[in-house]
């Protein structure tokens, strides 16, 4: 083994069992809920802010590089280690270490996961806003990391919206304060930096997070169309009517079909499209919305628009939401999904455009995405063990990115960057912009050995010539 | 390209050579979004990504693909699954967590050899004790010799349990009824009033030992209810320990005596009070799939497996005379809850005898007992407990209720543990106390 040396010091300090690395232990950290792979040399289980700095310093004294992983829940390989050396696990930092109800925060450990926080403070009638698809099991480490979102991101907005403090362990091993219980903080917001780094920054050992009230009332609607395009069309306008939805989620038939089976929610088999939508506020004000909203889904031809009626139904309707991304995995091997964007009047297009696509290859591609704000989710089946299949995976996933940019949208609504999209950088920043992102790095992260390789395209040199689009499962190794 | 790594190339062997281990179709299905983790007991005790489904599963395709021998490290994560199927709740991809697992244990029986004592101890148990009735009768005396004699405490005291590493598991061994169940083979017990249904009854091998008072109250509550209770005198241990344990061949000769014992015209339902059994029973026309003589037969069979919650709350349980006055709160069995999906019909029983149903967090977390985990992987299953009863010291009730045997004992010794003042009982139990009080 390589590392032997430095295994038996980092064993020292945290004991036997937190230190892996026989390669049959190995082998279960070169994945995530991505495609990407990428097999580490050590693993390593901390439990404290003082363990991690410990492992930053040694693992940083012999040049080895660090890659932090929560649930392993992330689609862009952001845990993946490219260069092998250690992933750094918090499966076992995850205490909720303070619940401040009357100033509505909580201090908790990274390896608290999303859901589980909620649930601890639901008692006091808060819970934590982001809520990714994965929040049952990914954690807030992770959500800090990715600046994840979710359905309710459209009014609640992302991660870094909802953390007002950070302790991070910098790449020589210090622990350093960001932000903390206040809202607002003098001098840089480095927290609001820190979040949406993907580990390449520092390591976050704490966090401050915002806890929010839940809110006096809830309706839920979920509108049934013939069309995806009706259901699109019902977007643009619900828009331009001025109204505003907590969460505005679109699956699409394929995906019902799925999520049916998977969650029995009574979401409807038969249709081409649904919108779940979702508005929060005080009583009077949700009911007058709640009209608006069926009167608009009406005039495109709804089907019908069903109100869940009471907290267990709404659950039920949102647990299928939730599952979709990993209910399709019933209809093939394996999918591979994106997270591209598009301004939201133009989901109609990007939609015809992405049925081309997939008549054009041959293959299915299921859509389920926020609606609201235009970040779509389309799943491309494909079987993993058809090379063939494989290549036109990344071809149509090339095509579908592109066109988002294209039509005024970005690369990415909230999966992150990671290993995955890299190299597509220069599709969206010129040199310059990419430069100073870079300098930024080299501050925190100056030998590169907090998760290398991420985020950042290559230097230029190396990179001519890889400008076109490679996703996850082509560019690894 | 990495994804190479993913299929294998097709010169390296599989692991799994016997062609009872898992194959392709089952665990393809996984598409590593690790949304079960937490669900998952073992991953929240040991926080190790080997010792969660996804984890595991993943060992199982290297082993399929030849990355990985089946040795001591695959071995020990696969024996520390519970078998609890939280997972397969958990999963949105519809992952047969339960059938993958099984197989690679039938795979791990057939091609690696464990130490021998623990050879010895797996054989004489599945083989010899949970096959006959006579064996574990015999077995059963002596328990209670040990547990009546005070022989136990002289064990206890000096200390040879410690030496052993068996100190914990001491305290689960279950206490053992002077009456028997097994007395009771081939009798019929007539309904009270207008006959409503006829049930065959299984009486379990385990529970019968230790449980006997359980089954009679089971018995009492059908007839309440207006079933004719048949006790088929042939019948057998359901298989569910064989299975699990990896002792598929030997699940199917029991399935196979069961149904013979037990499928008939006369008989609506096949009712059974242990969580585990019904799952296992349900699952039998899985089992036997492939055997052309039973293949139908063990479909009817399973059609007709009820738990016995499910089986009331769909006949509409006649009310007692006087309600309950408790105050309840319900532990969700694994082998109820994600095997079965059974969670409303113990919840609504309790409520229609009054019993007051105070929800306890996470109440479908596993206890850790798990049929014959508590005693084979005690450590694990000691934490497993340990988090299960801060969440039931976070309620106050008068009764802990389940609806499961294993669950009963464990659950005992937590609150004995803790100190806890609650009574610990069978949803069934409860039943026939508000039948019976006067
Ligand atoms: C079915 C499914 C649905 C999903 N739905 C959504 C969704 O709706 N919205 C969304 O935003 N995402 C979604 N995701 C993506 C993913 O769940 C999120 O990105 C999540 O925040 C990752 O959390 P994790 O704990 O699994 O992190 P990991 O995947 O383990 O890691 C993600 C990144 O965080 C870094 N990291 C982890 N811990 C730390 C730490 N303590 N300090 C510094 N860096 C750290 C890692 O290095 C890596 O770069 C979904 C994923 C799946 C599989
Ligand atoms: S059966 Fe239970 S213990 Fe085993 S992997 Fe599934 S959740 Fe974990
Ligand atoms: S078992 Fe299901 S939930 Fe778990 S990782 Fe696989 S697909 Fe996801």
């Amino acid at each position: 083994m390589k590392l032997a040396a430095l295994a038996k010091q980092l064993r020292s300090v945290l004991g036997e069992e937190a230190v892996l690395h026989h390669p049959e232990d190995l082998m279960l950290y070169e994945y995530d809920a991505g495609l990407a792979k990428g097999t580490p040399e050590l693993v390593v289980f901390p439990k404290t802010t003082e363990h991690v700095s410990a492992i930053v310093r040694l693992a940083g004294a012999r040049g080895v590089p660090i890659v932090p992983r929560g649930a392993g829940t992330g689609l862009s390989g952001g845990s993946i280690p490219r260069q092998g050396g250690i992933v750094m696990v918090f499966s076992r930092m995850r205490r909720i270490l303070e619940v401040d109800v009357p100033n509505r925060r909580a201090v908790v450990q990274p390896g608290v996961v999303n859901l589980e926080l909620s649930q601890a403070v639901a008692r006091y009638g808060l819970y934590f806003a982001p809520d990714p698809s994965s929040q049952k099991a990914s954690t807030i480490g992770g959500n800090v990391a990715e600046n994840s979102g979710g359905p309710h991101t459209l009014a609640y907005g992302v991660t870094v919206n909802h953390v007002t403090g950070l302790e991070v362990v910098l790449a020589d091993g210090r622990a350093v304060q960001l932000g903390g219980k206040a809202g607002e903080h003098a001098g840089y917001d480095l927290t609001g930096f820190l979040v949406g780094t993907e580990g390449t920054i520092g390591i976050v050992t704490k966090v401050v997070v915002k806890l929010s009230r839940i809110p006096e009332q809830i309706a839920t609607l979920l509108a049934v169309f013939q069309t995806a395009e009706d259901a699109a069309n019902t977007v643009t306008s619900l828009t331009a009517e001025g109204i505003t939805t907590s969460a505005l989620e679109m699956l699409d038939g394929w995906t019902l079909r799925a999520v049916e089976e998977a969650t029995h929610a009574g979401y409807p088999i038969d249709s081409g499209a649904v919108l779940l939508i979702e508005l929060e506020g005080l009583r009077e004000e949700v009911e007058e919305q709640a009209e608006a909203v069926a009167r608009i889904c009406m005039a495109h031809q709804a089907r019908e628009v069903r109100r869940a009626k009471d907290e267990r139904e709404r659950q039920l309707l949102w647990i299928g939401r939730k599952n979709a991304f990993a209910a399709i995995g019933r209809l093939a091997p394996s999918y591979y999904t994106q997270d591209g964007v598009v301004p939201r009047t133009k989901i109609a297009d990007i939609l015809r455009f992405i049925d081309g696509v997939a008549k054009k290859y041959g293959m299915t591609i299921c859509n389920v995405f926020h609606a609201g704000d235009g970040n779509l989710h389309p799943a491309i089946l494909f079987d993993l063990r058809d090379a063939e299949q494989v290549e036109k995976v990344h071809a149509a996933g090339r095509e579908i990115l592109t066109r988002c940019v294209e039509l005024g949208g970005t690369l990415t609504g909230e999966h992150g960057i990671g290993m995955e999209k890299n190299e597509l950088m220069p599709v969206l920043f010129n040199d310059d912009d990419l430069e100073v992102m870079a300098r930024m790095r080299s501050a925190f992260n100056p030998n590169e050995l907090l998760n290398p390789q991420k985020i950042l395209p290559a230097p230029r040199s190396c990179r001519e010539g890889v400008i076109s689009m490679q996703s996850a499962a082509g560019v690894e190794q | 390209m990495s994804t190479a790594s993913q299929t294998g190339s097709a010169e390296q062997r599989s692991g799994f050579r016997s062609g009872a281990g898992p194959s392709w179709d089952l665990y393809s299905t996984c598409i590593h979004c690790g949304l079960c983790l937490e669900q998952c007991p073992t991953y929240r005790v040991l926080g190790l990504e080997a010792d969660s489904p996804r984890g595991r599963i993943y060992q199982v395709l290297q082993v399929d693909q030849g990355n990985l021998p089946i040795g001591n490290s695959f071995v020990t994560h696969i024996d520390r699954c519970l078998g609890c199927l939280a997972c397969e709740t958990a999963c949105p991809s519809g992952v047969s967590y339960g059938q993958i697992v099984e197989r690679a244990r039938a795979e791990i029986e057939k091609s690696y050899r464990r130490p021998l004592l623990a050879r010895i101890a797996r054989r004489y148990t599945y083989n010899k004790l949970l096959k006959s009735f006579g064996a574990l009768s015999f077995w059963a005396t002596v328990l209670y010799l040990y547990q009546q004699t005070g022989l136990q405490k002289l064990v206890r005291w000096s200390g040879i349990l410690k030496v052993l590493g068996l100190e914990n598991t001491d305290a689960l061994a279950p206490p053992v009824d002077r009456e028997f169940s097994f007395s009771d083979l081939g009798k019929v017990f007539p309904s009270e009033g207008e006959e409503r249904t006829r049930a065959a009854f299984l009486i379990g091998c385990v529970a019968s030992v230790s449980f006997s008072e359980l089954n009679r109250a089971t018995i009492r509550v059908l007839q309440k209810n207006g079933v004719t209770v048949f006790i088929p005198p042939k019948q057998a241990c359901c298989g569910a320990l064989h299975a699990h344990a990896g002792f598929r061949d030997d699940a199917s000769d029991l399935a196979r005596r069961n149904i013979d014992a037990m499928l008939s015209d006369k008989i609506d339902s096949i009712v059974t009070n242990a969580a585990g059994c019904g799952s296992t029973m349900k699952n039998y026309a899985n089992l036997l799939a492939n055997d052309v003589r039973y293949s139908a037969k063990a479909q009817a069979f399973a059609a007709k497996t009820k738990d016995v919650s499910e089986f009331l709350a769909e006949l509409g349980l006649r009310a007692p005379q006087r309600k309950l006055h408790a105050s309840v709160t319900y532990q969700d069995p694994c082998h109820l809850a994600h095997a079965q999906k059974i969670r409303s019909a113990p919840r609504e029983l309790l409520k229609a005898i009054g019993a007051d149903l105070i929800e306890m967090p996470h109440s479908d977390y596993c206890c850790g007992s798990a049929g014959t985990y508590n005693v084979v992987q005690n450590q694990l299953s000691t934490k497993l407990l340990a988090a299960k009863m801060e969440d039931i010291a976070s309620v106050t009730a008068d009764v802990l209720a389940t609806a499961n045997v294993g669950c009963v004992l464990q659950l005992r010794v937590g609150v004995q543990q803790r100190g806890l003042k609650m009574r610990v009982m069978h949803v069934i139990e409860l039943l026939d106390e508000a039948y019976r009080q006067t």
